[in-house]
């Protein structure tokens, strides 16, 4: 018996146990904290008391005589080093990218903005120092409320940016002002996204290694290695080739470590200055502090609609905090979401406005669904409010307003065109699964009877845009680089298959996915074939790893790429095979001359046979490989329903998830095991935001929520099991006819939720309860809805 | 300095340690046991569980000077070569782990639940894993993960079966 026998038919659509699992159920795992070299030395960073003053004086002499110690330098020794760290989108022509060195030397302009750092032989001994370094900081009033930072008169954290503005963007798509004159319902809101705190449970994590003659190998806890190398390269003034980085086991990113950051520059700068390897490690409440944190918007939202329940037009105006500097994609982030405004409805018009502002606080970025779970959270409320508005019942006004299934491919007001969807299927089974009509019968009767515990059902029926993307989009809108995805896949002499891919997955379960598509593709075993990732020197070619990019635009490479590797097979076979190219038929693995079957060569041969290279046919060179980019043409567009159930105690406050349906079509799949566990914790992330998680400063600007012990990530107990089902429309835009799903869970649950605590209120007169819905957040909205005292 | 004696996955050691030391960054830093991880500094997390003479504990809440004497399991010494213990098993066939950074410590804090409770509820394996963050799962397979787990030594115990450790597919 073989593999081959053993295998099912198709790898693509099947629950592959993940590969990956072996390492990492029995620690033997590669963070990059667990690299330890000889000789390596380790870097702590002094960091900003004050979330806003200006630097007079750094003196990190006093360090360097503690025991342990080996450098010490403040922002200035190092000003020379290195340029700005980067952003990488111009989004508007009036955006303002202010310095953003990796240590301040003007200005702090949050509590955490690195100063100085100390070198030494231990950890310990590194942050022991930091306490000998001398430094006067005069404090500044700090700008941390946006709105009150726009003001004349705000303190500025950037001298040279007027109101901290930096930037306004605007779009408009039909005619708003007039859907207002025809309307006959406008419902206005204001909702508050607030500030998250990412939490990959890996804190990050930067290793650097002088190897050779300026020529450093690095390893970071990075989604992005590709990005880094080419940005340390133009921070630093050290060649690209010249750096390499890995990125090996990477715990968790969810967009946190989409970046580029200050101690990467730190520490590769500090092992060309020092020649030996440097060790940065960032503690729990140091990743609080200054790894990106997500969200935090004013939603202003206003949509019009005739007495039916027709939507006529959307009016979004979003106040965006960028926090104290723009990172990588800072500024993108609020703007992502501008197309997704109008979700799954056909608006005549839809109005779109912006502005990014600079506050005292850590600098915002990508956080899982980027801008994107802003959006639908807006929409699906809206959806929501419009519907009491009208006395419908929201499935009903969602249903008028949708794309209907015979209605695709559809472009929408705000420019895309959905290739393919049916929200009908999906909420179908998502209102069978949940007990729909039931629950609301429910709900009526504990209304009725006015118990104290209500019943709150929430809807949201989003879609979502995946697979950044398309490079001619990207350059239209700014953004510096392309978003196609590079792939290699070699049939090894042995016959067994080694692909290599430009994405790197941090929990995703590319080794597994991505060895499915190649079996298959090349009718080889799925036990043959490696994946091989995240090192620049090994797959030098890549754009990594966000935007729930991996398998419609890296998966795509990797399908290309292995048809090229089985044309040129097709080639050598009729050679062998004595027959016209023409002929030959390829089938799970094997060539045959049409018509006679038994004249075949499997895949396996001739690997071997054109890795000899004894006799291929003139023009042909050795060895079975073939590489391919893959630039898509368009976006993918996931959609699903998620119901949720929630069980309000109108005297305390407290909000019981009850119950949780997610179905969602993420069009063909390649691994349902791989797929659901991505709605699972999408799901709970976006539960999270509705119920739990907020980033709070106090009026200084100390981050209140800086560990673990302020900032609620839910644990087993907090939240419920989750149903979740699939229905299968295929992505007409791509050979494998799949969308993504990484995102898709956090975007859809958070408006759920949110929607189903306020439908439980609503009796009182409650319209919004602002995230997170926490007992105390209910109680006020109660409260404040039955007239009482805030 | 202090010295102490602990045995770590059967192996006894004899060091001399810094007061300050945790148990955590002794095992790391000291004895290589980099399947151990460091998630928090404040205890919330559970990265860093270990079990200590065969009770779970956060290894970031003790200090290394207070192992002396003791039995430390760590993930790397759960079972023995390429074999799987249940739990671990339990976690690779329910998809219990996405990025793997939580799951050592997930795994510890679940053979210590189901050494005190073999045939727990869901609500019970929730609320027995509460110490213990994951950002990727959601948890939903986590519990699936440990109530296979829990079938398994039931089943075994029932069938007179030793364990069933297998191999983990290359």
């Amino acid at each position: 018996m073989t593999a081959v026998e053993e295998r099912p038919a198709r790898e693509v659509g099947s629950a592959r146990k993940r590969r990956e699992d072996a390492h990492l159920l029995t620690g033997r795992t590669q963070w990059t904290d667990n690299v330890t070299l000889p000789g390596m030395l380790h870097v702590s960073v002094l960091r900003s008391p004050v979330a806003h003053g200006r630097i007079s004086r750094v003196d990190a002499a006093g360090a360097r005589g503690v025991a342990g110690v080996v450098a010490a330098f403040s922002g200035a020794d190092l000003a020379d080093d290195w340029g700005s760290l980067p952003t990488a989108w111009t989004v508007s022509d009036d955006l303002k990218t202010p310095p953003h060195l990796p240590l301040a030397t003007d200005k702090v302009r949050f509590v955490g903005d690195g100063i100085a750092v100390v070198v030494a032989t231990s950890r310990e001994a590194a942050v022991d120092a930091l306490e000998a370094i001398e430094f006067d900081i005069e404090p500044l009033a700090p700008a941390l409320d946006m709105t009150a930072a726009m003001a004349d008169g705000s303190p500025l954290v950037h001298d040279d940016v007027p109101n901290n503005r930096c930037f306004t963007y605007t779009e408009h798509h039909g005619d708003y002002s007039a859907t207002r004159g025809r309307a006959e319902v406008v419902v206005t809101r204001r909702f508050i996204n607030q500030r998250l705190i990412p939490s990959a449970m890996e804190p990050r994590s930067v290793v650097v290694a002088p190897t050779g003659a300026d020529e450093y190998t690095m390893w970071s806890s990075t989604q992005v290695p590709h990005f880094v190398q080419i940005f340390m390269a133009l921070v630093t003034g050290i060649p690209q080739q010249n750096i390499r980085v890995i990125a090996p086991d990477v715990g968790g990113g969810f967009g946190s470590k989409l970046e580029v950051y200050a101690e990467e520059a730190i520490t590769l700068v500090l092992a060309k200055r020092l020649g030996v390897p440097i060790k940065w490690t960032e503690t729990r409440s140091e990743a609080c502090q200054v790894t990106i944190h997500g969200r935090d918007l004013i939603q202003d939202a206003e949509i019009t609609a005739t007495r039916d329940g027709t939507v006529l037009g959307l009016k979004v105006d979003l106040t965006a905090d960028m926090g104290a500097y723009l990172q990588l994609l800072t500024p993108s982030i609020p703007l992502l979401g501008r197309y997704m405004y109008p979700g799954i409805y056909k608006f005549d018009a839809h109005e779109f406005g912006c502005t990014g502002v600079f506050t005292n606080k850590t600098p915002t970025d990508a956080y899982r669904g980027a801008g994107r779970p802003e959006a639908t959270f807006v929409i699906e409320r809206m959806m929501d409010e419009l519907a009491v508005e009208l006395g419908m019942d929201p499935l009903e006004v969602r249903r008028k307003n949708w794309i209907k299934h015979d209605e695709f491919p559809y472009t929408t007001v705000a420019g895309l065109e959905y290739d393919s969807g049916n929200y009908e299927a999906a909420t179908g089974r998502a209102m069978e699964l949940f007990g729909y009509d039931e629950l609301r019968r429910e709900q009526a009767e504990r209304r009725d009877r006015g118990d104290t515990v209500q019943l709150g059902v929430g809807i949201s029926t989003y879609t979502e845009m995946c697979g950044l993307a398309p490079s001619r989009w990207l350059g239209q809108v700014g953004y510096v680089a392309g978003g196609w995805e590079a792939a290699t896949v070699r049939v090894l002499p042995l016959g067994k298959v080694e692909v290599v891919s430009g994405t790197s997955p941090h929990g995703q379960a590319h080794e597994t996915t991505f060895a499915q598509i190649a079996a298959d593709a090349l009718g080889v075993p799925f036990e043959d074939v490696v994946v091989v990732h995240g090192d620049t020197r090994t797959a030098p070619i890549g754009l990594d790893t966000y935007g729930s990019r991996s398998l419609a635009v890296g998966g795509m490479a990797i399908v290309e790429a292995s048809r090229k590797v089985v044309e040129k097979a097709r080639v050598l076979a009729a050679h062998q095979l004595e027959c016209d190219v023409s002929d030959v038929e390829f089938s799970d693995g094997r060539f045959s001359v049409r018509g006679s079957p038994d004249a075949a060569k499997t895949i396996q041969e001739l690997a071997f046979a054109s890795f000899a290279a004894h006799d291929l046919p003139g023009g042909e060179s050795p060895v079975l490989t073939g590489e391919a980019v893959f630039d898509p043409e368009v976006f993918s567009y996931p959609h699903g329903t998620h119901l949720a159930l929630v069980e309000v105690d109108t005297e305390t406050g407290a909000v019981r998830l009850a119950k949780y349906v997610a179905v969602d079509d993420v069009g063909k799949v390649v691994n349902p095991m791989v797929v659901e566990g991505q709605v699972h914790g999408g799901v709970v992330q976006g539960i999270a935001q509705a119920l739990f998680e907020e980033a709070i400063y106090d009026e200084d600007g100390n981050l209140v929520t800086g560990t673990f012990v302020d900032y609620l990530v839910p644990s087993a107990a907090d939240v419920p099991s989750i149903t979740t089902d699939r229905t299968e429309t295929p992505a007409t835009t791509n050979p494998l006819g799949v969308k993504g799903v990484g995102e898709a869970g956090t975007i859809a649950s958070t408006p759920a939720v949110v929607n189903a605590v306020v439908d439980a209120l609503r009796p009182y007169g409650v319209t919004d309860v602002q995230m997170p819905c926490s007992p105390q957040r209910v109680w006020e909205a109660l409260n404040q809805a039955r007239g009482g005292a805030q | 300095m202090p010295r102490i004696n602990v045995n770590v996955d059967g192996v006894q050691r004899e060091d001399d340690v810094e007061p300050r030391v945790l148990l955590v960054h002794y095992l790391r830093d000291r004895l290589g046991k980099t399947g151990t991880v460091v998630g928090c500094d404040t205890s919330n997390c559970g990265s860093c569980t270990v079990l200590m003479d065969g009770v779970s504990v956060k290894s970031c809440t003790v200090l290394a000077v207070q192992a002396d004497g003791t039995d430390i399991t760590t993930i790397q010494g759960l079972s023995a070569g390429n074999g799987l213990h249940p739990v671990q098993q339990a976690f690779h066939d329910q998809h219990g782990l996405q990025c793997g950074f939580c799951t050592p410590g997930m795994i510890m804090a679940a053979v210590d639940l189901l050494s005190n409770n073999p045939d727990p509820s869901d609500d019970e394996i929730r609320d027995g894993l509460e110490g213990n963050l994951c950002r990727c799962t959601g948890y939903e397979n986590i519990v699936r993960a440990v109530r296979q787990a829990a079938s398994a030594q039931v089943g075994g115990e029932q069938s007179g079966a030793t364990g069933s450790r297998e191999e983990v597919p290359a």
